[in-house]
């Protein structure tokens, strides 16, 4: 039991059901998330990223579902485990946070209510016992007055105020892993900045694993120490994140790095035109055959066209899945 | 005006003087109890030919109450909006036609800003038909060469926007505001809504149009990468007040501000594994502004000074970089990447 890692995810396929037809949306992936590790997923809208998240915890509604391979917590397949066990995992062991608080908070309670139900639902605490662990919890995400702020709707809150609770929430229970989904995309660069800080130091101080989620390669670089990139469905690249983005091995990711105006670019090297990722993301439905980057990639020749690429293991550590990998 | 301004031939296009916007909130009917919200307050500005300005700040600031004012579809409180050549502000802003010709914008969110039930020979002849041009050869000639401007092919006129993807879709807003010929146009966040593939593609588009089209832009975004890579000159507003405004390099390589400074050592970046910069606290609220500097509360230069009345002025460097601070002279001499790591 302890030598297994904290959760593992194996050849995962999520399929998404259409009327006449069945797609993967998610394919081959897999990655594993130690005890105390912070872990990114970097990608763009449509590439799988949170439906994966959503498949750890056991969220996946339809028309998705996972439809092989395995999601193991502790070496416990989670597909296997009953609703009421998946029930007692999420929140407790296994928490979330979402991009945007308002729509994730419910908005007719008092936000220290909605904290205090953690500890009713998953540590069998009284209410009474319950509401004063809420102000206690609002207090550790640094929420002035939080014996008078459990009291207030969460439209009363600001959007970082909101996050905060959010990960009140969340770390509520002293889960082993917190899946952050987005979790500043709707905040400000200087909330965002707070927002980060704290989540990195309560998880550090706790020891909770983070699984984090996010189309900024910068705030996942910042965060995290491994990261995996995402394209249409399949993880194209997987690295310690001092590496991934400095030594790109795949087409793509280093299509995304020479894309973005990096502060500072223009006064080291003056202004150039940005380096452009030609065509388009494809919809699931039209993922092409082969490796799925292959229409928009430079170096792209006859066997990318009609090969999916296996994984190659890098000699410094990560893996890749590129036929023309750097 | 400083000096680089009155060079012969760097005529200014855009001059806002003093523009304040206040929205009054709740109180009763006949008005007691009510509150004023000063959204933006004795702002100036001035965007010069062929120039692109940026235009920074966290949400609620003001920048797009700015952007609002400029195109005449919010009325200022007070102050005066010249625009090539024309006063816009006050009485004469009725005119939207007028306006119309001069400024246009491109918005955030192609998915929301395109009306999906309108091909895209609607969305773009609309504005000309309005305008008076009506002759089919004319339509047609403008259109085919609109739509090559902006990377679309003419025989995807007839399509609608579902059609798209959201790249195009932002081309084809990008369309819809050149239509016309404007002279000016504002940008508010052209590609956040965008995948992260896909911005630079509509970043270089901008900048092409605006050199061939000879076009000024006012760049509204919370992305300082984009802003340092498109701006020739940045303004960095706080609530509702510019606290800072120079050339790209000034802002960006010498930030006199702490707000300025904080905005940018907030930004994480792929390559580089800095501890990410943090301020106390955010925005205060608008309706009960701090006494003094706005920043204040969340400044860790902030002495007692800054916490009285008055609010510093902006003080403009013979450079041309301006800054609202009162201890500006005092944090000079504080390397900023030293700042940064704070």
């Amino acid at each position: 039991m302890t030598t297994a890692p904290l959760i593992e995810v194996e050849d995962l396929r999520i399929d998404l059901d259409g009327r006449s037809s069945r797609v993967a949306a998610v394919e081959d992936v897999s990655f594993r998330i130690e005890r105390g590790e912070t872990f990114g997923l970097v990608g763009e809208s449509g590439c799988g990223k949170s439906i994966t998240a959503l498949a750890l915890i056991g969220l996946l509604r339809r028309p998705l579902s996972v439809a092989s391979g395995a999601i193991r917590f502790e070496g416990r397949e989670i597909q296997s485990l009953s609703a009421a066990e998946q029930r007692d995992l999420r929140g407790d062991r296994i928490a979330m946070i979402f991009q945007e608080p308002m729509t994730a908070l419910n908005p007719v309670s008092p936000v220290g209510r909605q904290i205090a139900e953690m500890f009713v639902l998953h540590k069998g605490k009284s209410w009474r016992e319950a509401n004063q662990l809420a102000v206690e919890a609002l207090a550790s995400v640094r929420v002035p007055a939080p014996e008078r702020r459990v009291n207030d709707y969460p439209h009363q809150l600001s959007g970082g105020m909101r996050q905060r609770v959010m990960i009140a929430i969340a770390l509520a229970c002293g889960p082993d892993l917190l899946i952050a989904d987005e979790p500043t995309t709707a905040l400000d660069v200087t909330v965002q900045a707070e927002i980060i800080e704290l989540m990195r130091n309560l998880c550090a101080e706790r020891g909770t694993a983070i699984l984090m989620i996010s189309h900024d390669l910068g705030l996942v670089a910042n965060v995290c120490r491994r990261v995996a990139v995402m394209y249409a469905g399949r993880i194209v690249e997987q690295r310690g994140s001092d590496e991934i983005f400095r030594a790109c091995a795949h087409p793509y990711t280093q299509g995304l790095v020479d894309s973005l105006p990096r502060l500072g670019t223009r006064a080291a090297h003056g202004r150039s035109r940005l380096r452009e990722i030609a065509g388009v993301v494809p919809a699931i439905a039209d993922f092409p055959s082969g490796c799925r980057f292959n229409p928009r990639c430079a170096q792209a020749t006859e066997i990318c066209r009609t090969t999916a690429p296996e994984t190659t293991w890098l000699d410094a550590g990560g893996l890749v899945r590129c036929h023309h990998h750097a | 005006m400083h000096e680089a301004a009155m060079r012969p031939g760097d005529d200014v296009i855009l001059s806002v003087q003093d523009l304040a916007v206040h929205f009054p909130i709740g109180g009763s009917l006949l008005g007691h109890g009510q509150r004023l919200l000063r959204a933006v307050d004795g702002v100036d500005l001035e965007l010069k030919r062929g120039e692109c300005l940026g235009l920074v700040g966290e949400s609620g600031c003001g920048k797009s109450t700015v952007a609002l004012s400029l195109l005449g579809l919010l009325t200022p409180t007070r102050g005066r909006i010249v625009m090539d050549g024309q006063p816009v502000s006050g009485k004469q802003s009725g005119d939207r036609k007028a306006l119309a010709r001069i400024v246009q914008m491109v918005f955030q969110d192609p998915y929301a800003s395109l009306n999906p039930r309108q091909t895209v020979r609607r969305t773009l002849e609309d504005p000309l038909r309005l305008h008076g041009v009506t002759a089919r050869s004319e339509i047609e000639g403008r259109l085919e060469a609109m739509l090559k401007h902006v990377g679309l092919r003419p025989e995807q006129a007839g399509r609608y926007p579902h059609e798209f993807s959201g790249g195009q879709r932002q081309r084809i807003g990008i369309a819809r505001a050149l239509i016309l010929n404007p002279k000016i146009v504002i940008c508010d966040e052209p590609v956040s809504a965008l995948d992260v593939s896909i911005r630079a593609q509509i970043i270089n588009l901008l900048l092409e149009l605006k050199e061939t089209l000879g076009l000024s832009y006012i760049m509204i975004s919370h992305d300082l990468g984009v802003v340092e890579h498109m701006s020739d000159r940045v303004a960095v507003m706080y609530l509702g007040r510019i606290v800072e405004t120079g050339g790209w390099r000034e802002i960006f390589e010498r930030p006199a501000h702490p707000y300025t400074r904080t905005l940018i050592a907030a930004i994480p970046d792929p390559l580089r594994r800095a501890p990410l910069a943090t301020t106390k606290g955010e925005l205060p609220n608008p309706l009960n502004p701090p006494d003094g500097c706005a920043f204040a509360p969340r400044c860790r230069h902030a002495e007692a000074v800054c916490q009285r009345a008055p609010v510093p002025s902006l003080e403009t460097r013979p450079d041309g970089h301006a800054v609202r601070c009162w201890r500006a002279d005092d944090i000079a001499g504080e390397a900023f990447a030293d700042a940064a790591l704070t």
